[in-house]
């Protein structure tokens, strides 16, 4: 366990996370508008969303799927009878003056996901519930002195509020977290995970305890958008609420925001007072009823995800923990690499994918799916190596070529020349010229001085522009100098 | 006076058919009823030139061989309704001004169907109240004004919360008219007006551009002169709708097929416990006649007991206060409506829901945020819920032993306006008897069945079990003949 | 149970509702008539009795992942009282 380190002793942090992901789906939770991002103010608006007088919600079939689909891929249950909740406040951007929301039936109850630490390590952090609810409209404090301006376009789209326990430690183990839960969700393509855009926020509940000592009182950050944020809002709270402790003073239950620009979390004014959401069904929606052979055929469709695929991956391509870590964290990368390694050598495979792919990608800012080097094409190459058409270090110069030109590395070697010299002629040539050309050197490795060996190595490598196969270099030298 | 006016649905609906007058002919001459009874003050918005246009629109469908069901119908349309491009106020000050850019499923049913609107009909506020005295609109004055010399001279409620309805249909300004019933908002001021009234099954008619006041309740009717017309109506009224998810999807029946006149056989149940204190004895009176009725018809009375009948209006007080408090946090002053500005979101929202919603309105907000808060909710909201299960499940053994239920419609004939209106108790105890199938979602029909002593109109009501319509038609038609309620109110629109 | 004065004060901000101070009494007087009136359902046993949901007995239908609707900004901000560029206005809220 580690524990912080305060002026007066060790503190132990507790940290919940409350995610809010948005669900992958065309319209929106209860009408027919459109879900889709960035558009003009109020464009995607139906009367239902704007909460005109006499409209009624409507569920969406693909948004109850996707719930259920997640509660799956997090191992937890389904609950075939879950109700839908109003949840009562007033605020500019929720335009009934209440969401509906699911508060004490929940479509998933407990369920878990297991945390994969930087030191290769796992921790099962448990999920309290995920419920279906809608998300509110937006808004925008800086457009007029005086006025907000409320843009309801977001307004009623699907959330999935997934609730945690709270079992995370650190700032990492919540980053650890963040990035397992948004792996499962693009996994299942309920959520695109998109932190930027908004359509993964997380609140972040953290407080601080003696350790094994009772709670400490908690506050929450809401709507914090990346995962590095989520770590710098926990390092932060965990900083203020120990010197507020160890100052003698009492930690406030409080919802407070974090401020991207100063980097600190400040109490939100509008979330001052006390609320009374006044839960109660909604009378205009009857309970959800799920069926378990209906849940059973989403459970069939479910695909492998991370966990189960890295597990394959370390038994069925010998890869190591890290290795298959890395290539399971999403699902693109997983199957590109699978791609790569089928019919070739898997770990061959995964270092071209791993070190050199992702590598590239990284300096080139760019995302597997936009790879300029397709997975067929980067199995070509190592095709290549591994029949000694090129040697490995070609190979790397071949692969530069091919993410500059898109071309396959057959041709590149082809069009440049760069084919292996496996004609023990040509190699003795060169090996009996590079002699000749160094009488002094020869006659120093023959007097003893062996490390020489290197040196005839690079020159004769030096005289095939790099094409002699190495191993053939090095056997048929170290005959001519045994000769 | 038009002798046009004086049809019923079915008649003018046959008048058209034949060609003994066209469309236009039968609105011109409603509409001229409507100016007329501008001193009951039944509407808050008259739609004469759309009437005109609709008419002209029908002679033609007419002529083409495409008239619909109500082809030509004119009627008046509850201001709860919204309706496309004419301003929809639920009687309340909060939306004054505004204009639906869409039509109710039940209004836009009864155009499909050919009906011609003459204009929005007044309402208690948000359709809160027994008596039409809560509108932002001023207060419907019933045609009727009793029998008495000092009587003549008072101003009767109509009843409510469909009082412009009721009034409009009683003065003969409309073939018809739409309510909507969530206490007894149909039947009691159809029973105060010596009309016919009928609240479906929840679930029957779609809720969608209704104005929410209490949503597990609401339910949309029509309010007519005889059972047929409300037959005719509701034919076009019903019907599932997507858009609906508490609106049931199985067949519209020809209800007025259901009008045989046979009722032999069928077990009538008399509940024990609708004798309750207070009830007029002139009303208990005519819920025996109704009794000897309908057993010289070939029924058979049979008692019943209703057990937690007394628990239907506490129950009722606590969740539709509950659901009407969220159903209209959405009147805020932001995207429609009246806005009263104030220095912050909050004030804002404040001043604007102050001014906005009217005395009845704000307390049954109050109550219903109460009765929801933190603390209150599991003695209170689920309670109340818990209680509706009994007295969904009173009914439903009920009708184990009967086949349709009969009771008076309203403990009282008609009021005063200024009466009763001290203590909101005693205004919801007119509710008394039509709240309990409102709890239980099941269809009530009032019908005019006698006139009290002081010449005022009096209503029995049926129910029903759920979606069967058919019965309450059925019998609602053998009590209107056995009854032969004829009696015009004093104000007629054009006599006067 | 009744309700004083301070109560009727919270639940009107609740239901952002201004009621002046002077009028509090009074309405609390008539909350606490009502609130005596509903009392009465303390005498029924409700023991193991579930609340109810719906009075409708049918399965909650669902609708298709259509887009059926939007689109239309002068519809839904036609009838704001404030709006600006398709936005709807109104007094600044500080976070």
């Amino acid at each position: 366990m580690s524990y912080v380190q305060g002026a007066t002793g060790e503190w132990e942090v507790v940290i919940g996370l409350e995610v809010h992901a948005q669900v992958v789906s065309q319209a929106k939770l209860f009408s027919g508008a459109a879900t889709v991002f960035g558009s003009e103010p109020n464009s995607q608006v139906s009367l239902v969303d704007a909460a005109f007088p006499g409209m009624l919600p409507v569920i969406n079939r693909v948004c109850i799927e996707q719930a259920v689909r997640t509660g799956l891929g997090l191992k937890a249950q389904i609950n075939l009878f879950s109700v839908f909740d109003r949840k009562n406040y007033f605020y500019a951007d929720l335009p009934a003056g209440y969401q509906i929301s699911q508060f004490t039936q929940p479509i998933v109850g407990h369920g878990e996901i297991i945390l994969d630490l930087p030191d290769g390590s796992t921790r099962t952090v448990g999920i309290t519930r995920l419920h279906l609810e809608q998300d509110a409209g937006k808004s925008l404090h800086d457009q007029h002195p005086s006025k907000t301006y409320v843009d309801l376009n977001r307004a009623g789209v699907a959330l999935m509020e997934i609730v945690s326990e709270p079992d995370m430690r650190t700032a990492e183990e919540a980053a650890a977290y963040l990035r397992k839960l948004r792996a499962i969700l693009r996994y299942l393509g309920s959520c695109d995970g998109n932190m930027e855009e908004g359509s993964m926020r997380a609140d972040v509940n953290v407080s601080v305890r003696r350790p094994g000592g009772p709670l400490g009182t908690r506050t929450e950050t809401k709507n914090v958008n990346s995962i590095r944020y989520v770590q710098q809002a926990i390092e932060f709270e965990v900083e203020r609420q120990i010197e507020v402790l160890e100052g003698g003073g009492t930690i406030k239950q409080e919802t407070r925001l974090w401020d991207t620009v100063k980097h600190v979390t400040r109490s939100m004014r509008s979330k001052e007072e006390a609320h009374d959401y006044r839960y109660f069904p909604d009378p205009d929606l009857l309970p959800l009823q799920l069926d378990q052979g209906w849940v059973d055929a989403i459970a069939a469709t479910l695909p492998e995800l991370p966990d189960d695929k890295k597990a394959r991956f370390q038994e069925q391509y010998k890869l190591s923990l890290y290795d298959a870590g890395v290539l399971v964290a999403d699902q693109a990368s997983a199957d590109y690499y699978e791609a790569v390694a089928r019919g070739r050598d898997p770990k061959l495979a995964a270092n071209w994918v791993i070190v050199e792919l992702f590598g590239a990608l990284n300096r080139l800012g760019k995302d597997i799916a936009d790879s300029p080097v397709s997975a067929d094409k980067l199995g070509g190459l190592i095709d290549l190596i591994v029949d000694n058409t090129i040697s490995g270090r070609i190979a790397k110069d071949v692969f530069l070529a091919m993410l500059e030109t898109g071309k396959s590395a057959a041709d590149l070697v082809e069009e440049r020349g760069l084919r292996q010299v496996t004609d023990t002629g040509a190699i003795d040539q060169a090996i009996d010229q590079v002699l000749a050309a160094n009488p002094d050197k020869l006659a120093e490795y023959k007097a003893g001085k062996e490390k020489l060996f290197g040196f005839f190595i690079g020159q004769i490598m030096k005289m095939t522009q790099g094409k002699a196969n190495p191993a053939l270099v090095n056997e048929l030298l170290t005959r001519k100098l045994q000769a | 006076m038009s002798e046009l006016t004086q049809l019923t649905l079915a008649a003018a609906l046959k008048g058209l058919d034949r060609g003994d007058f066209t469309a236009a002919e039968l609105t011109e001459s409603h509409i001229a009823a409507v100016a007329a009874a501008r001193p009951l003050n039944a509407f808050i918005t008259e739609t004469f030139d759309r009437a005109r246009q609709q008419a002209t629109a029908s002679d033609a469908r007419r002529v083409q061989g495409t008239a619909g069901p109500l082809d030509g119908a004119p009627l008046a349309i509850k201001d709860l309704f919204c309706t496309e491009g004419v301003q929809t106020t639920a009687g309340s000050a909060i939306l004054k001004g505004f204009v639906p850019t869409y039509e109710s499923t039940v209004t836009a049913r009864l155009f499909r169907d050919g009906a011609v609107m003459l204009g929005k009909a007044n309402l208690d506020e948000f359709a809160m109240g027994s008596s039409n005295i809560t509108s932002h609109y001023g207060p419907v004055i019933s045609p009727w004004t009793g029998k008495a010399p000092a009587d003549a001279v008072r101003k009767l409620v109509p009843g409510g919360s469909s009082g412009g309805s009721a009034a409009a249909v009683a003065a003969r300004c409309a073939l018809g008219a739409t309510g909507t019933d969530t206490g007894g908002s149909i039947r009691q001021p159809a029973a105060f007006t010596g009309i016919v009234g009928l609240k479906p099954t929840y679930g029957r008619c779609s809720r969608w551009g209704i104005i929410a006041f209490a949503s597990s309740l609401d339910q949309a009717g029509p309010m007519t002169r005889t059972v047929e017309d409300a037959a005719i109506m509701l034919r076009s009224m019903a019907g599932y709708d997507p858009k609906d998810s508490t609106s049931v999807d199985r067949p519209v029946p020809d209800y007025a097929a259901a009008l045989t006149g046979d009722i032999r056989g069928l077990r009538v149940g008399i509940p024990a416990e609708y004798r309750v204190d207070g009830t007029d004895p002139e009303i208990a009176a005519l819920w025996q006649q109704g009794i000897d009725w309908l057993r010289a018809a070939g029924a058979e009375p049979v008692d019943i007991h209703l057990p937690h009948t007394k628990y239907a209006l506490p129950t009722y007080y606590i969740v539709a206060p509950a659901e009407c408090s969220s159903n209209l946090s959405r009147y805020d002053g932001v995207r429609f409506g009246v806005r009263v500005p104030g220095d912050s979101l909050a004030e804002m929202y404040e001043n604007t829901r102050a001014a906005g919603f009217g005395a009845e309105v704000r307390r049954r907000i109050l109550i219903g945020t109460y009765v929801l808060s933190a603390g209150y909710y599991d003695a209170y909201y689920l309670k109340a819920q818990k209680v509706r299960t009994r007295i969904a499940e009173d009914f439903r053994r009920a009708f184990e032993q009967c086949d349709v239920i009969l009771t008076p419609t309203a403990p009282s004939a008609a009021f005063a306006i200024g009466e009763r209106m001290d203590d909101p108790v005693t205004m919801y105890l007119n509710d008394v008897f039509t709240v309990p199938a409102s709890l239980a979602g099941l269809p009530g029909l009032s019908v005019p069945a006698g006139l009290s002593s002081k010449a005022l109109p009096l209503g029995l009501q049926l129910i029903g079990r759920p979606f069967d319509e058919e019965t309450l038609i059925r019998v609602g038609g053998v009590l209107e003949t056995a009854a032969g309620f004829h009696t015009r109110p004093p104000f007629i629109a054009g006599e006067v | 149970m009744s309700l004083d004065k301070a109560t009727v004060a919270k639940i009107a901000h609740l239901a952002r509702i201004k009621v002046p101070e002077a009028d509090q009494d009074h309405l609390a007087q008539e909350l606490s008539a009502i609130l005596a009136f509903v009392a009465q359902l303390d005498e029924v046993d409700t023991e193991g009795v579930a609340p109810m949901t719906s009075v409708v007995e049918h399965a909650l239908r669902w609708r298709d992942d259509v887009i059926d609707d939007g689109g239309n900004v002068e519809r839904v901000v036609s009838n704001a009282p404030e709006q600006v560029a398709g936005f709807y206005v109104v007094p600044k809220v500080v976070e």
